[in-house]
């Protein structure tokens, strides 16, 4: 064989040569690759530097990150979000897991409806669960006794906000984990007489242990890196997240904030890779062999799933309620008569009416241009040729987004674009900035569900095609977007949900015409306003559900039309 | 290059020392081929064996790290996917699931400054062609998987390319539609005269289909011929241990033309190897004579029957012998045989193994 490898040296290597479609195709990931580039990568480099960096731009190197451990007020920070962090996963995956469980092994009633209510977090901003609970358990709060004597300003409104905030998150994972058992493992399980406790443990919770892990990390991440809900509820005690916003805002002291940026960094990346790791053994569970459970009825066991369902249910829709509650009454707890004078947003500071317009727009735009860049991208990543290593470096950048905190994003966006010599300087303050910023933070996601799309498409159509000599945007367009349009409807509709609620990026970055709904409920809250916040809140709520109610009789709408070719 | 190869003109595909390297691992090693035009070849082997990384070097999709491909006289080494003449046919047939049947094997023949008319009625021929005439408006998963195969074939021909390159085109259908495709697959080829190469790891589709057969292993050609020549005269072990069945015995060349299994000296040809050589003698369980042998015969030995196994048209019998040693041999017996003589376990039987028919492979082969 060494023989042999000599032989080859002696020959020369092919060079294959270019077709004009291949350069089409290059130029497209040159684009692609900019994108994420610019958008990502360089605003995330200048903030390294900046955290290095003096108040006027001179190298200082890591003083200023001696000075933050030097400073408890800071440090204790730390402690406090990771301890709210750590709280808030083991009750979220607990309360997740059971309800996961309920659904996908007990034979409880209206699983349909339920599996919608608990998707009613995501539609809302991190904020308004927080509001929910000044009402419930604040100064003046409705059942403040329940608390006995403790506050809600506090751990505990951080942590029961994050657990509102989380629970869906985590109980899809989970669900997704339970419902690939193989129920040939029970039928061999309950054949060798094992007890019902013994297969619990020795295959239900082996089988979803990946998913379990995964859950855990993500809700990990999210109660972490969460800027909301300890904004709101929060009182004295300070989290990584509100010491990033205060250092920028409230002291103007951006290189300690870039500081703060990169330490929360760290606990977010580590999760993110052991759930990366995670995620690709739970792939590898997945059996196409493997034969679906169907939960046979057991009355007792199913009416305890049945109650605990609808339990966690009511604690979901109560907080909602709550909050619409709290956005009619004319001024609580004095005066409970109801009316819609708290929607005269115009009267109040924080956008007006205005905002709420600007987040629909910035919602449209984020969707449309952003499923075009990340399915795109994801296309080129998956079925790209040549460009090998560049299409790993953009794989690599792809993922990054999930792993980076929406404030650390919107204070590296302020670094990077608001500098004098950057040429894309002129977004700064506008729309642009908004839809962008929003874009690249939630591209993980949305890259991931274009990817899995994409890899369930025969690998052959693009070489079939080459052989027709057709080109490849041609097959891409007739061929590729219309066998995942409803991938591609998920994606546009994941981001459009995910723009009207964010936050966390956007409060450093909108400019005085460019307020947005959520920003809007952040400041009415600041300075007080909090039943109009609860009620723009509520009005992000409606916006989202809305959109989500159209996607859905849009995906039933295509899946009839698409019937004719989608059977199998 | 060696038998079967048919030396008319000029060839049509001409493969001059391929390698390809996938990093430190080496797919195909100095692969040397010629492919007459109007011919079909089969790459036979093992999962593995570079037969469908050599298909796509063909094809331009993976192109090869040294080494010439040369269609038509002209060097295509270098070329992209686009700028071949190729047709390409996949296991998965990779219709594009959301275009109806007609307009799939239109695909090809859009951007061609065709008129939509001519675009249509070429699309009936070709549907007709393949047998499947007012299918077009059908979607693909309304057709039935060698339906779908078929419409795949006519896709790839549409454009009349001068190489139609299949890959493993019908593993993925039942047993017996695989065979009737077969015949239909091969029939077209006949009718259009279009040089085809297919992949197949079925030894009995390439025996059945391929005008001639590469046989493939480690990246490595082992021996090129017609399916003839391939079944009777296996160049190296491994081609006469993958295709059909085999006894593989160890003896010493003893003489020239004699070889020694055990007590017994065979005749056979030794193909000029040295005596005290030690090989593998190699013999077919069909071409073991069991019917009218007298110890006159040549080869000829008496062997017991030690266990028979049914196989429906024939019995494979377990053949051992103390002249022989360890060797155990298996001879296919006809049932008609069977009834004729009615071989049972434990019988003594008179077997000869006819000297055409062994063949001698320096050096031991190791099995199972």
């Amino acid at each position: 064989m060494s023989e042999f490898a000599a032989d080859v040296l002696t020959a020369p290597i092919v060079k294959p040569k270019s077709s004009r479609d291949d350069w089409t195709m290059r130029a497209f990931m040159g684009v692609i690759g900019l994108y994420l580039i610019v958008a990502l990568a360089l605003p995330l480099y200048t903030m390294l530097v900046k955290s290095l960096e003096d108040h006027d731009g001179a190298f200082i190197g890591v003083v200023n990150y001696i000075e933050y451990f030097a400073t408890p007020s800071l440090t204790y920070s730390i402690n406090n979000s990771l301890y709210i962090a750590v709280i808030t996963t083991i009750i979220t995956v607990t309360l997740a897991f059971t309800f996961a469980y309920a659904l996908t092994r007990s034979c409880i009633p209206f699983k349909g409806l339920f599996k919608s209510i608990i998707m009613i977090p995501i539609l809302v901003p991190s904020l308004l669960p927080g509001i929910a609970l000044v009402y419930l358990f604040g100064n003046q709060g409705m059942i403040k006794g329940l608390l006995m004597g403790n506050s809600i300003y506090g751990p505990i409104g951080i942590i029961i906000a994050e657990v509102f905030f989380t629970l869906p998150h985590a109980i899809i994972i989970i669900i997704t984990s339970l419902s690939i058992a193989d129920s040939r493992l029970y039928e061999a399980a309950i054949s060798l007489r094992a007890s019902k406790l013994r297969i619990f443990f020795t295959v239900t919770i082996p089988g979803c242990r990946y998913g379990l892990i995964s859950a855990a990390f993500v809700v990990f991440t999210l109660a972490i890196t969460d800027f909301g809900a300890p904004k709101v509820i929060g009182g004295d005690f300070n989290v990584l997240a509100t010491d990033i916003y205060k250092q920028v805002i409230g002291q103007q002291n951006f290189q300690m904030g870039a500081v703060v940026s990169v330490v929360l960094l760290i606990p977010a990346i580590l999760a993110f890779v052991v759930d990366r790791i995670v995620q690709r053994k739970q792939v590898a569970l997945l059996s196409s062999r493997a034969v679906a459970l169907e939960p046979s009825p057991k009355r007792s066991f199913d009416l305890i799933m049945l109650g605990y369902v609808l339990l966690v249910s009511f604690f979901l829709i109560g907080m909602l309620a709550v909050c619409q509650y709290a956005a009619l009454i004319k001024f609580y707890p004095y005066n409970l008569s109801l009316g819609l004078h708290n929607y005269q947003f115009d009267l109040m500071d924080g956008g007006g009416w205005d905002a709420y317009y600007n987040s629909i727009k910035m919602a449209l735009y984020t969707a449309f241009f952003g499923t075009i860049i990340v399915f795109s991208g994801a296309y080129l990543v998956e079925k790209g040729r040549g460009f090998n290593r560049g299409r790993a470096l953009f794989q690599f950048l792809a993922m990054m987004p999930m792993a980076v905190p929406g404030l650390v994003l919107g204070l590296a966006y302020i670094f990077f674009f608001n500098h004098p010599d950057n040429p894309f300087g002129f977004i700064y303050h506008t729309m642009i900035i908004l839809v962008v910023s929003t874009i690249t933070h939630f591209y993980t996601v949305s890259h991931l569900t274009a990817a899995t799309a994409l890899k369930q498409m025969d690998r052959e159509f693009e070489a079939v095609a080459a052989s027709l000599k057709q080109p490849f945007y041609k097959t891409f367009l007739r061929v590729t977007v219309p066998v995942c349009l409803p991938a591609i409807l998920d994606i546009s509709i994941y981001l459009f949900v995910n723009a009207m609620t964010t936050v966390s990026a956007v409060i450093f970055l909108y400019g005085p015409d460019t307020a947005l709904a959520s920003v809007a409920v952040l400041n009415m809250d600041d300075a007080g306003d909090i039943a109009p916040a609860a009620a723009m809140g509520m009005m992000i709520f409606y916006t989202a559900a809305g959109v989500r109610a159209l996607h859905y009789f849009m995906s039933r709408g295509l899946e009839k039309r698409s019937q004719a070719w989608r059977m199998r | 290059m060696g038998e079967g190869q048919q030396a008319q003109g000029k060839p049509y595909l001409r493969i001059s020392s391929l390698t390809k390297m996938f990093g430190p691992f080496t797919a195909l090693k100095d692969v040397t081929l010629e492919i007459q035009e109007g011919e079909f070849v089969c790459f036979l082997g093992p999962s593995g064996c570079g037969k469908t990384t050599l298909l796509r070097a063909i094809a331009g999709l993976d192109i090869q790290t040294t080494g010439k491909v040369e269609q038509a006289g002209v060097d295509i080494s270098a070329l992209p996917p686009t700028e071949r003449d190729f047709g390409i046919v996949f296991q998965s047939y990779a219709l594009f699931p959301n275009m109806s049947v007609a307009k799939n094997v239109a695909y090809g023949l859009e951007n061609r400054k065709t008129t939509k008319a001519a675009i249509r009625k070429r699309v009936e021929e070709l549907l007709e062609l393949v047998g499947l005439p007012e299918q077009g408006d059908k979607y693909p998963a309304q057709l039935s998987g060698g339906q779908q195969q078929r419409i795949a074939l006519a896709r790839a021909i549409a454009v009349s390319p001068g190489l139609l390159l299949l890959d493993e085109p019908l593993s993925a259908l039942d047993a017996k539609v695989r065979v009737h495709l077969r015949h239909e697959v091969k029939e077209l080829q006949r009718r259009l005269g279009i040089t085809t190469v297919m992949v197949t790891h079925d030894q009995e589709e390439a025996l059945t289909m391929a005008d001639r057969i590469v046989v493939m292993d480690q990246g490595k050609i082992e021996q090129i011929g017609t399916p003839l020549e391939i079944y009777r005269e296996p160049r190296t072990s491994f081609v006469a241990d993958f295709i059909g069945t085999m006894n593989f015995v160890a003896g010493t060349i003893c003489g020239p033309g004699a070889v020694q299994l055990g007590q017994l000296v065979l005749t056979c040809g030794t193909d000029g190897l040295a005596v005290g050589t030690t090989v593998t003698i190699a013999v077919r369980p069909e071409d073991i004579v069991i019917q009218g042998v007298s110890s006159g015969h040549e080869n000829a030995y008496e062997a017991r029957v030690r266990g028979l196994e049914f196989l429906g048209s024939f019995v494979r019998a377990d053949l051992v012998s103390d002249a022989t040693g360890d060797a155990l041999l298996r001879a296919d017996i006809s049932i008609n045989l069977m009834r004729h003589q009615s071989i049972a376990d434990g019988d003594s039987v008179l077997v000869s193994l006819p000297s055409e028919r062994i063949r001698i492979y320096p050096g031991t082969v190791s099995r199972e």
